[in-house]
């Protein structure tokens, strides 16, 4: 593995007195895919989101522990979540494309971050769209409505989106999910692709997903990092008898 | 790894101390809270000039209490004059009862047609019925009051068609929006299987509308009853256009009467500032604005008393 | 057998009353439109009212309605937006939240007549507005507010959370997603519940007795600069609207007329909040069938 993009350490998160997530340390490198897998409940979203704070969004929230990005631990109170949120693009199971144009979309985050060159976000548009291999199905209606796409082209959309202002880290939630086989193909394609440039953690509640597009896979249960190793070892040889008995299909 | 997009402006704004998205930040949060403080000046600025005139007749020694709660005789112009609200305050309390009175069955009948009988003609008819009854201006129901309630009652009645009844009718069809919509939201709220249990055990909908979904639905029945009244109270122009504003204590509800909104309307205007004719009226709004908030007490209770 | 006689029994009567309500509203209408419209012509639209010869019209109060209720609408969208963003945005689940929803629920509550004597007390006496426009509307916007408020609160939370986050997700701050993302999105219910809250602030007469004011000065209606006296847009003039008109002529009129000038005048303002009523109806389906279509 190469460089390390960011670690946690001793991660807990609390839902008033319930504590969702227990202790977490992980490390995540550059250019890598990680999955988190485990059975629904276990943690594994809650998890995801407390790596960019949007878990504070949620009332009675309490986060413990350390996530070290760049230096610096941003689960300290002082943090420019703001900021650091520009680092770490996000993704969710339903695409959720603002209600205005393709271009739009696009162009809405790299000219909040400052750009007004025409000419600039006009590249920062095509670039991020070839990326996400859909320059050549809408460069003819740039500036129709990013509801008319179809839900796999909305959710790359959504990709292209958090791509225009050049975060390093991909958060991905279950990103596939709400989609038919032809688009997840096209997703998964496009997470490889991605991994050239980007630190990748994607939550799937499919194995073979997993198993198709991550290096690394952590598996969750009721809120503790049970095993995390290389993909290949979690599903061909786990150390762990509950691993083995979720990836098998025995139970979750 | 990936450096985050850059502006095309000099470095200046993301190294200074207060960045761009800051700076807004901090606009947001002054103008909303800015927005907030001024309702809650309002209302203490409400109560404190109110109360500050409305307490002046009192703290003057002008007038106590007692009198002005219990006297019947209202005659600011007398030797000596006479400030006696009673006449005032039983006139809005009938009134507001008897439109509640009223209008309670036909918001709850309604209700019960709107979620239990037929919800599609309720939704698609009744209820835009219901709430253009509620957009409807309170001098034009003060006009239709005046020019087809009063010469209805006087035709059929006694008396002039001025009174309580007139009054008490116009606000019915007022209020019956208010507990219309209470009564609605908590007939749709009632768990979906209370009902089918009950058909299931052969009862028929009457049946089950009135020993079922009427006594788990009364808390919030009542609550809109409460607005309903709160409403009422409260209300000036229409009830005074077919009271007869006569400051006295009705012995029948076809007699001319008057109210706490009916009086204030009629006299503010055309007393001095100042003088205690003038700050006896405000005693009476000071009235209005202490039953508002035990109304709004009740409702709370109520309220608490549904959710359990 | 007797339980299901009792039921048709209750069950016809419950849809009897149900038809009733319908029945009264209908006749409500239809004896305000008949009465009224058959008054309504051009020159009643437009020419001064009389006080004791007939043929007044009804000009200057529609136009003091509408020109009250452009500045009421400006005062109150601004400081309802920020309330309501404030209650469903950056409100935390506490006493001072608990605080403020019943301080909006109580402002809600009070008697327009109650706010209408506020204003005489603090805009028309305190701060020397006289009774003006100025006033009316300054105390419009305290009875309208707290409505505005809770149209704005429930817009806000009616925007899906995935919006929000998407756009804190890119980096912007709290505001700019509430100001760029959220409230475009919540715009079509603010739309209408505006609309709405228009037409309650148009019929309303209480509060403006003694704010607005019972009389308007001669206007002037080619001066159109706002610092004179006659002209039409000053907002330091006394203001007769057309609801305050249609009560003032129903308790005091002595024009001879005044059954029917009442009656036309009813007519013009309730065909004004149907319209109101329909037109927010109308635009919001409109506005959500424009976000839901895909082309």
């Amino acid at each position: 593995m190469s460089e390390t993009a960011f670690y946690t350490k001793d991660l807990s998160v609390f839902y008033g007195e319930k504590q969702a997530i227990k202790k977490i340390s992980m490390d995540f490198a550059a250019r890598e895919v990680i999955a988190l897998i485990g059975p629904s409940g276990c943690g594994k979203s809650t998890f995801l989101r407390s790596l960019n704070r949007m878990n504070d969004l949620i009332a009675g929230v309490r986060i413990e522990g350390e996530i070290w990005i760049g230096g610096r631990n941003i689960n300290h109170p002082g943090t420019d979540v703001v900021r650091l949120r520009q680092n770490i693009g996000m993704v969710w199971q339903r695409a959720n494309p603002f209600h205005k144009s393709i271009y739009e979309n696009i162009v809405f985050g790299p000219r909040y971050h400052g750009i007004r060159d025409k000419r600039k976000l006009d590249e920062i548009v095509e670039r991020c769209l070839r990326k996400t291999a859909l320059w050549d199905e809408v460069k003819d209606r740039l500036n129709g409505s990013a509801l008319a796409l179809s839900g796999g082209q909305q959710q790359r959309l959504c990709i292209a989106r958090s791509l225009a202002v050049q975060p390093s880290i991909l958060l991905m939630d279950e990103p596939a999910s709400a989609l038919d086989p032809v688009s997840t193909a096209k997703i998964e394609e496009l997470i490889a692709e991605l991994k050239k440039e980007y630190c990748i953690v994607i939550v799937t509640h499919n194995m073979y997903q997993a198993a198709r597009v991550s290096d690394r896979t952590g598996f969750f249960l009721m809120g503790d990092l049970v095993e995390y190793d290389n993909t290949q070892k979690i599903f061909t040889n786990p150390s762990n008898r509950s691993t083995d008995d979720y990836i098998s299909g025995r139970f979750g | 790894m990936n450096h985050p997009v850059q502006s095309d402006k000099p470095e200046g704004d993301r190294l200074s101390r207060f960045p761009k998205h800051i700076r807004e930040e901090w606009f947001g949060r002054v103008y909303v809270y800015a927005c907030v403080a001024l309702l809650i000046v309002t209302i203490f600025s409400i109560v404190w000039f109110i109360a500050s005139r409305g307490l002046n007749p009192f703290i003057s020694g002008g007038l106590n209490l007692s009198d002005l709660l219990f006297g019947r005789q209202w005659n600011p112009e007398g030797e000596p004059p006479l400030f006696g609200a009673l006449p005032f305050l039983a006139g809005s309390t009938a009134t507001s009862f008897i439109a509640a009175a009223i209008a309670a069955p036909f918001g709850f009948c309604a209700a019960v047609f709107m979620t239990q009988i037929a919800p599609k003609a309720g939704r698609s008819i009744l209820q835009p019925a219901i709430e253009l009854l509620a957009g409807i201006p309170s001098v034009v129901y003060g006009f239709v009051g005046l020019t087809v309630i009063v010469p209805f009652l006087r035709n059929n009645f006694t008396g002039q068609g001025f009174g309580i009844l007139a009054g008490s009718l116009v606000l019915s069809i007022m209020i019956l929006p208010t507990v219309t919509s209470i009564s609605t939201d908590a007939l749709g709220t009632l768990p979906a299987g209370l009902k089918e249990g009950s058909f299931a055990l052969g009862a028929t909908r009457w049946q089950t509308i009135y020993r079922l979904i009427l006594p788990t639905t009364l808390p919030s029945l009542l609550t809109g009853i409460v607005l309903g009244i709160s409403r009422a109270f409260g209300e000036a122009l229409a009830v005074q256009m077919v009271i007869g504003n006569a400051p006295i204590i009705p012995k029948s509800l076809f007699e001319s009467a008057a109210t706490l909104t009916s009086i204030i309307t009629l006299e503010m205007g055309n007393t001095v500032g100042g003088s205690l004719h003038n700050n006896v009226l405000w005693s009476l709004a000071l009235i209005l604005l202490i039953m508002t908030f035990l109304f709004v007490f009740i409702v709370r209770v109520l309220e608490r008393r549904a959710k359990r | 057998m007797k339980a299901k006689t009792a039921d048709r029994i209750a069950i016809a009567v419950i849809v009897a009353i149900a038809c009733l309500i319908m029945a009264v509203l209908a006749a409500l209408l239809g004896y305000l439109l008949f009465r009224g419209v058959s008054h309504i012509s051009l020159h009643f639209l437009t020419s001064e009212p009389e006080t004791i010869k007939t043929g007044g019209g009804i000009g200057p109060p529609l136009f003091n309605s509408i020109f009250l209720l452009v500045l009421t609408m400006i005062i109150t969208v601004p400081l309802g937006l920020g309330a309501g963003i404030y209650m469903s945005e950056y409100a935390r689940a506490n006493r001072v939240t608990d605080f403020i929803r019943l301080v909006i629920e109580v402002l809600s509550s009070f008697p327009s007549i109650v706010v209408g004597l506020f204003g005489l007390l603090v805009f028309v006496q305190f701060f020397h507005l006289k009774y003006s426009l100025i006033s009316g509307a300054l105390a419009l916007t305290v009875f309208n507010l707290p409505l505005m408020v809770r149209i704005t609160e429930q817009a806000i939370r009616g925007v899906p959370r995935e919006q929000k986050e998407a756009g804190l997700a890119l980096g912007l701050s709290h505001w700019k997603t509430i100001r760029s993302v959220m409230l475009p999105m919540g715009f079509p219910n603010i739309m209408t519940g505006t609309i709405l809250a228009a037409g309650r602030v148009f019929g309303e007469a209480a509060a403006l007795l003694f704010t607005a004011g019972m009389s308007s000065p001669r206007l002037n209606f080619s001066d159109w600069n706002p610092t004179h006296l006659s002209s039409p847009l000053n907002p330091f003039r006394p203001a007769e609207t057309l609801a305050v008109h249609i009560w003032k002529i129903n308790s005091e009129g002595l024009a001879p007329d005044a059954p029917e000038i009442a009656a036309g005048a009813s007519a013009v303002l309730i065909i004004i909040v149907l319209l109101f009523n329909f037109g927010a109806r109308w635009l919001g389906r409109a506005i959500y069938r424009k976000f839901t279509a895909t082309k």
